[in-house]
């Protein structure tokens, strides 16, 4: 008896210890990944990974997404990376269309295909989401009551004449998130009001960052109020105690981020099983860290440990805009050239153009005017003009302009991008300099 | 630069008999300078293919036709036509005149105090004039706005007690404020070495003239000082000129450095104009130092006492040494407080919007000791070779220049200098282009990806520093020193070791100290050449912390270390020169007593 039980308990725990033991021995002993993640999201990920596998160390190579991307097409011809692991899914179609990444077919089960409107993972099976976010406003508290303004809800309240000088974001050509806020808007409200809604939001600007993150930072510091971030950036600087809110706009997309096996990868079973266990539920799990913050692409966790967050699955993030793909794509660059042509590069001239129609606008307030409410209404249409309209920012020539890499030798484009935003800056400068006059003339006449 | 008058007759142009005579002059070049003809060969070598072929492969895109493929020079066409390109191009002039003028007057009163009269602490004011160069990558831009942005401390106070806010971060204006703080250490550490190496007796000669105060200092030791004062200026020019972390630390965009990096650094987009505003940053920055060349061709500088000696050292009245500390208080008050922001950042809690951080805490630096250790020791080795190659190869380039007929030899010494005006980013992509598929024997991985083109890519940035030093240093020193050391039997190599190595030693003091600080803080070569965590420096380090709101506080910690790190190297590197000074004035005093 006692003979039978021994040997049923060995078999058991034999039975519980091999496939342990044999995942682990199956694996490489080496995992790099090339990633735009913060070190507080990859060490943590790092830790369990090395823990689940310990003969394999994982590698973490921190690049910010465009120069990922750059380091992993440079290096493609003798590749030493295993995955690429970041947010932005453009990043991921610029490598997928260099043919950078392989294709693979995840074994993990009960993640949705679509988070929103959102395809979760590439329909080609390139790349897949591990994790969903979407953008929102963020505000430091103190910043807000010292200088007694209202906390925002929706973009369009940050056009208002209170918020001047006091709104920070990055540039859709600078962050690929950023890039998916600016054409979210732009299909949720339609290509004109869309464009006249980021332009009331460009006059109120106090400045342009860099880097994504440079947005967070600033609303941390005080050095801005408000800043148009994704949803993890105030989730976790709030976490870590700054005076900060959150708030997600009705017109927002849920956005996964992504995670890709390279093409050729050095150590492929590594790379899958990194895969498979970012997906697993443990996995999942690791996205509540207080300093990640990310939503998880599996719908039970919202039950359970996950309850604090928002319900994406549930829309209980009210992602009203079904976002198309195609159209985002068909005019990636040239939506990124317009809002640096018309916003970042010329943010002077708007500004000023900006705030003498915020001075009009309150004059006339006091003092009705019907005349200078006209001159007002040029002024705003002049500043909300944009240089072309939507079919033509659909038409795949044009747009290939702002492209023009050339496949083969013989592939021709027509047209240089210099040239066309040299036509379009002289357009928008004359504009906002044409808008500060009228609306000047109509403070004076209201006064 | 070549500074002696009989070399330049050794040219005269007869545009017919030009080709042969050159013919003739090379091989006669090679006859009597075969040693320095070979060195001269070597370091070009170095430079094309480590400068010059990487940086090809990347902006030859702006010599291309976007629409057929071909060569083509449109592209810099459109660069003047389109008016925003203009205005950058003016903007960027006008920032770094401006810059230029305000380092001018931030150093000279830290150079003059220091190197005129006796301090007790000479070394400790010279290293922490050099402090505001180790700017580590966006901790010091955040501690900069803590400190003087539109809602940093000092607004904030002036705001509550006065009613009123200084706008020190925004426009132009802000840019100069910050670029002189943070670069006039070029124009102090150059003009202190030159200060010391002037002919006393010229000095002395001028005071028994009559000359005293101001008017000597303007008329007699300024303009002899002048070879370490252009060198500096040139290089706060140029690095101003291309300098893109300070336009992007406070958002102006319409300058030309940040439009191409902005263009360059996008996803996807293969728009030519950023590589074609590199070109143009490199033919600038190539013409103002030819117009710098200019300036000082045909002049004299070279002094024959033995080192210069510098000038002569004197004491202070009680009054006049308060005066003058208040002085170098003041100014070091000024432009160090970016580093107290830092200080206040590694130890606060949070931050934000207020005067002073909600707390303090030891516990940044506790995260920072388990982790930071391989990376203070990358950076040690990385930045301590790369400077150590830069002021070798800067010695045997001044040398070529000034001291030799080779043909071309001035070509060394412009592609050197040149490197000041590419962007970090361009080299690198360049070096994983170039040499992706080059494998080492014995190296294990390609040469892109091994740790030694850090180094490689760290000494050519850095390059250009170390060379303006070095050849400042070398025209200050009388070719008739080396004449008498050859008449007297040494050969070339001894008199390069014996004589003229040891008389620059100030000068290549103040290149490897400028070289070394800021290759210790650089980034963005780095961060697309490190291929793997162990090999990462310090400034890959911080940027890993600054990506997130919670690592803040380490990340400054760590731009803490750095600046400490740097600024000891610094001050023993100064100690070094002192000491090595003061054994010279011995020595001096000693033969001086035994008649000799």
């Amino acid at each position: 008896m006692l003979a039978r039980t021994l040997i049923a308990a060995v078999a058991i725990s034999a039975a519980a210890l091999l496939p342990a033991s044999l995942v682990a021995a199956e694996i490489e002993n080496k995992l790099v990944v090339v990633t735009s993640f913060p070190k507080d999201l990859t060490s943590v990920f790092k830790r369990a990974f090395e823990k689940k596998y310990p003969g394999t160390k994982v590698d973490m190579l921190k690049k910010k997404t465009t120069a990922g991307v750059k380091y992993i097409q440079e290096t493609a011809s003798n590749n030493t990376t295993d995955i690429f692991w970041a947010s932005a899914p453009d990043a991921f179609e610029v490598l997928k269309g260099d043919g950078l990444l392989a294709k693979y077919e995840v074994k993990a089960k009960g993640i949705p295909d679509k988070i929103g409107s959102f395809p979760l993972n590439d329909p080609d099976g390139y790349y897949k989401g591990f994790a969903a976010s979407g953008y929102g406003i963020m505000w430091n508290t103190r910043y807000l009551k010292a200088k007694k303004l209202p906390a925002p809800k929706e973009w369009e309240d940050l056009t208002k004449a209170v918020y001047f000088n006091h709104v920070g974001m990055s540039a859709p050509s600078r962050s690929g998130t950023t890039h998916l806020t600016v054409e979210t808007v732009l299909q949720g409200k339609g290509w004109k009001q869309g464009w006249a809604l980021w332009k009331g939001i460009g006059g109120n600007l106090k400045t342009v960052t860099e880097r994504s993150f440079g947005v967070p930072s600033g609303v941390n510091s005080g050095e801005f109020g408000i800043g148009i971030v994704i949803d993890f950036f105030g989730f976790s600087s709030k976490a870590t105690g700054y005076p900060v809110e959150f708030v997600y706009p009705s017109t927002t997309a849920l956005v996964p981020a992504n995670i890709a096996i390279v093409k050729n990868a050095p150590h492929p079973k590594a790379a899958a099983a990194f895969i498979e266990f970012v997906l697993s539920p443990e996995g999942q799990e690791l996205l509540l860290d207080p300093k990640i913050q990310r939503l998880p692409v599996r719908p039970e966790l919202y039950e359970t440990k996950a309850k604090h967050l928002p319900n994406p699955f549930k829309g209980e993030i009210a992602a009203s805009v079904a976002f198309d793909v195609k159209k985002s794509k068909a005019r990636y660059n040239l939506v990124n050239s317009l809002f640096d042509v018309m916003i970042t590069y010329r943010l002077d001239d708007l500004k000023a153009a900006t705030k003498a129609i915020h001075e009009a606008a309150a004059a006339l307030a006091k003092k009705p005017n019907p005349e200078a409410e006209k001159l007002l209404a040029q002024a705003r249409a002049l500043v909300a003009a944009v240089p072309i309209d939507e079919a033509k920012s659909l038409d795949p020539e044009f747009a290939a302009i702002f492209k023009k890499k050339r496949k083969k030798k013989t592939d021709k484009v027509s047209g240089r991008q210099a040239e066309v935003e040299q036509q379009w800056d002289a357009m928008v400068k004359a504009n906002y300099l044409k808008a500060k006059e009228l609306a000047e003339k109509a403070k004076a006449m209201a006064q | 630069m070549s500074a002696t008058g009989p070399m330049e007759t050794v040219h005269p142009h007869h545009p017919a008999s030009t080709r042969r005579r050159l013919w003739r002059e090379i091989v006669a070049a090679w006859r009597a300078q075969k040693g320095a003809a070979l060195l001269a060969l070597a370091i070009l070598a170095f430079l094309l293919l480590f400068l010059v072929i990487p940086v090809a492969q990347v902006v030859y895109v702006a010599f291309l036709d976007v629409e057929r493929g071909g060569f083509t020079l449109i592209n810099f066409l459109d660069f003047f036509r389109t008016p925003l390109f203009r205005e950058s191009f003016y903007n960027s002039l006008y920032v770094s005149l401006m810059s230029v003028v305000v380092a001018t007057f931030i150093s000279l009163p830290l150079a003059y105090f220091t190197s005129r009269f006796n301090f007790a602490g000479t070394a400790l004011i010279q290293t922490l004039g050099v402090l505001p160069l180790i700017m580590p990558p966006f901790v010091g831009a955040v501690a900069m706005q803590m400190i003087f942005g539109a809602n940093g401390s000092v607004n904030l106070l002036l705001d509550e007690y006065f009613g009123f806010t200084i706008p020190f971060m925004e426009g132009l204006n802000g840019v100069i404020l910050v670029q002189s703080i943070h670069y006039f250490p070029f124009i102090l550490i150059n003009l202190s070495a030159s200060l010391n190496t002037i002919d006393r007796s010229l000095e002395e000669a001028a005071q028994n003239l009559g000359a005293h105060g101001f008017r000597l200092f303007r008329r007699i030791v300024f303009p002899l000082a002048m070879p370490g004062y252009v060198a500096g200026a040139a290089l706060v020019f140029l690095k101003v000129f291309d300098d893109l972390g300070t336009p992007l630390l406070l958002n102006v965009n319409t300058m030309l450095a940040p439009q191409a990096y902005l263009r360059i650094s996008s996803i996807g987009i293969t728009d030519p104009m950023g590589y074609v505003i590199s070109v143009i940053l490199v033919v600038f920055s190539l013409l103002s130092l030819w117009v710098a060349h200019l300036a000082m061709k045909g002049r004299e500088y070279a002094s024959v006492q033995k080192g210069g000696g510098g000038l002569l050292k004197r004491d202070l009245k009680p009054w006049e040494k308060a005066g003058a500390y208040l002085v170098i208080v003041l100014i070091l008050l000024i432009v160090l407080s970016p580093h107290f922001g830092l200080l206040l950042l590694s130890f606060g809690t949070i931050w934000s919007y207020s005067v002073l951080p909600d707390g303090f805490t030891l516990a940044h630096y506790r995260e920072v000791f388990t982790t930071a250790w391989p990376y203070i020791t990358n950076t040690l080795l990385y930045a301590g070779l790369a400077a150590f190659i830069d002021v070798t190869l800067s010695t045997a380039i001044s040398y070529i220049v000034q001291r030799t007929r080779i043909p071309g030899r001035h070509l060394l010494d412009y592609l050197g200098t040149a490197a000041v005006a590419v962007p970090g980013v361009v080299l690198a992509i360049g070096y994983l282009r170039t040499f992706h598929d080059v494998m080492l024997p014995g190296v294990d991985k390609p040469l892109a990806t091994w740790w030694v083109i850090i180094v490689v890519a760290l000494t050519i940035r850095r390059l250009p520093y170390a060379l303006r030093a070095c050849s400042a240093a070398l025209q200050q020193i009388s070719v008739t020193l080396e004449e008498a050391a050859q008449n007297l039997g040494a050969g070339r190599f001894t008199t390069v070791r014996r004589i003229v190595v040891p008389l620059m030693a100030g000068g290549i003091a103040a290149g490897f100290v400028t070289a070394f600080a800021t290759a210790a803080v650089e980034l963005s070569a780095t961060i697309m050449l490190v291929s793997s965590e162990s090999d990462a420096p310090l400034s890959y380090g911080i940027y890993v912390y600054m990506q997130t709101a919670a690592g803040r506080g380490p990340g400054a910690a760590l731009g803490v270390l750095a600046v400490v790190i740097v600024g000891f190297a610094t001050w023993l590197s100064h100690r070094f020169v002192e000491k090595q000074r003061a054994q010279a004035a011995l020595d001096e005093r000693m033969a001086a007593a035994q008649g000799v």
